[in-house]
């Protein structure tokens, strides 16, 4: 499979602090690839510097082969890559709709037909349409979160903890829906559950201090005790 | 009865007034969150430019066209010159804008001298109706009406287009917008230069209503705006109207009934919204910590 996305050695600056201290990481097509470690570690930091958010200070990501590091946020949402992060970003003051309003970039029959197919998959969102973001349980804004990246023809999810805060029955959904949605774009997941990490992920990555110290199959992470108490601390 | 409605009258005139400055005010501090505190310069820029060419066309309506245009025209320049480059730094976009509303006051002294002028109500908007005891000034109801007018259009604009809901979604969260593929500085730009003809279509306004124009009108314009920002609530629009009416108001029946306070008045209103609700009675920003 062909590598979709391809981060080298990226080093990473917030203010004064060197966060990101040698990330490397690769997404392949139609997989999930889980980005695992302890909080603080640089996984949501990786996420941003993807998108632009916290641009790199060093190293490249690379994008279909194109070399995106210095580009503009919105450009690298426009080259397919939807981002849902971790506080799920939802307009608290405009309904449902407006928030989908706002993602949807041209109302194309595609773009109509996948907003169709998206409220049949989060039923939730139907039902709450004319109802303000910020009225919404967690489990349905993290939804319309995900809705909202995945409404437009994005290749590549970028999804910051996703159940970061849910009951263990709303995971369940997200999970169901993540899995749903791998069969159109591949997706990026940072996740510190690592049940469900481990449940819909392909390969993982692991970050500690801001470096890549592992990577691999999760089949062989989910064997591998060692790893899993010494990273994750768990096992 | 008759005085009341006067008082009324009069205070919706001034709070429309206000508003045309405010409105831009709010939505450039709640979008970019930019404090700009040039936004008198255009005000008065506005209003200069405007009565001029009323003067030299002899048409109030070209006179209010010029104002916008040049309302336009300044916040382009300011946007790309002024502020671009003091985004995220409040400090710097104080002292910044405060020295360019000084720069914008003397230029006025310099290109149009530094004497207050006279302006008079266009012959078709002048004098007034008697209605029963009520005596209405008919350019006061224009402002009013013009002032409920552009609050619909921009209302319409900002809650039925795609662009005022890219709008009112920045106000909120300027760092979602751009992830969901959106240029913001274009928006930005886009807000800024609709903010300035906002201002400088109030000073045109003005000009009539008060009689006389002067270089320092649009600081004292400006504070004002201020308030009503404070009072409204960062961000909102609507907040913005109902604050401008508030404070209009609240100056026309304090001058009138306690002359001693009318000067304070709107520092009263202002200080008592910042005790009970600090965001301001309408706030629209909760910028999300990521």
């Amino acid at each position: 499979m062909q590598n979709l996305l391809k981060l080298h050695n990226i080093h990473t600056h917030i203010g004064q602090y060197h966060i990101l201290q040698g990330i490397d990481f690769e997404a392949k097509e139609g997989e999930v690839s889980v980005l695992l470690g302890r909080n603080g570690a640089g996984k949501t930091t990786t996420l941003k510097t993807i998108m632009g958010l916290t641009p790199a200070s060093n190293g490249s990501v690379h994008f279909f082969n194109q070399d995106i590091t210095k580009k503009a946020t919105y450009d690298i949402a426009n080259l397919g890559i939807g981002y849902v992060p971790e506080d799920q970003g939802i307009f608290g003051q405009l309904t449902v709709e407006e928030n989908l309003k706002v993602a949807i970039r041209k109302e194309t029959p595609e773009v109509m037909e996948k907003l169709e197919y998206i409220l049949e998959l989060f039923p939730d969102l139907k039902k709450f349409w004319k109802k303000a973001g910020g009225n919404l349980s967690g489990g349905q804004k993290q939804m319309l979160a995900m809705a909202r990246a995945f409404v437009n023809d994005s290749k590549l999810l970028l999804i910051d903890e996703p159940s970061k805060g849910l009951a263990p029955i709303v995971i369940e959904k997200v999970m169901e829906a993540i899995v749903e949605m791998k069969k159109q774009s591949t997706i990026v997941l940072v996740e510190q559950n690592f049940l469900m990490a481990s449940n819909i992920g392909d390969t993982y990555t692991l970050i500690d201090d801001g470096r890549t110290v592992h990577r691999g199959a999760m089949s062989d992470l989910i064997q591998n005790e060692e790893l899993k108490q010494k990273y994750l601390g768990i096992g | 009865m008759d005085l009341l409605i006067s008082l009324v009258i009069n205070g919706l005139a001034t709070g429309m007034l206000i508003f045309l400055l405010a409105a831009g005010l709010t939505l450039i501090f709640g979008l970019m969150d930019v404090l700009n505190f040039a936004h008198g310069g255009l005000f008065v820029w506005g209003a200069y430019t405007g009565v001029f060419t009323y003067a030299y066309t002899e048409s109030f309506l070209i006179g209010i066209v010029v104002a916008i245009l040049t309302g336009i025209l300044f916040g382009f320049i300011m946007e790309k010159l002024i502020i671009t480059p003091v985004y995220g730094n409040h400090v710097q976009q104080i002292l910044i804008t405060l020295g360019f509303m000084l720069v914008l006051q003397e230029m006025i002294k310099v290109a149009f001298g530094p004497n207050a002028i006279p302006v008079s109500v266009p012959t078709y908007l002048a004098g007034s109706w008697e209605i029963g005891e009520v005596i209405v000034i008919k350019y006061r109801v224009f402002i009013i009406i013009v002032g409920f007018i552009i609050f619909g259009i921009f209302h319409y604009i900002l809650t039925r287009t795609k662009i005022g809901l890219i709008v009112r979604a920045g106000v909120m969260n300027k760092e979602m917008v751009q992830a969901l593929g959106i240029n913001i500085k274009r928006v930005f730009l886009f807000v800024f230069m609709t903010g300035a003809s906002l201002a400088a279509l109030g000073g045109m306004l003005m000009a009539p209503y008060s009689g006389s124009i002067y270089a320092e009108m649009g600081m004292e314009f400006a504070i004002l705006g201020f308030i009503v920002v404070v009072i409204g609530g960062m961000g909102s629009f609507s907040g913005s109207l109902l604050a401008a009416i508030l404070v209009g108001l609240a100056g026309s029946f304090m001058a009138y009934y306690v002359p001693f306070l009318s000067l304070a008045v709107n520092m009263i209103l202002m200080a008592i919204v910042l005790i009970f609700r600090p965001q301001g009675l309408f706030s629209m920003i909760r910028r999300e910590s990521t």
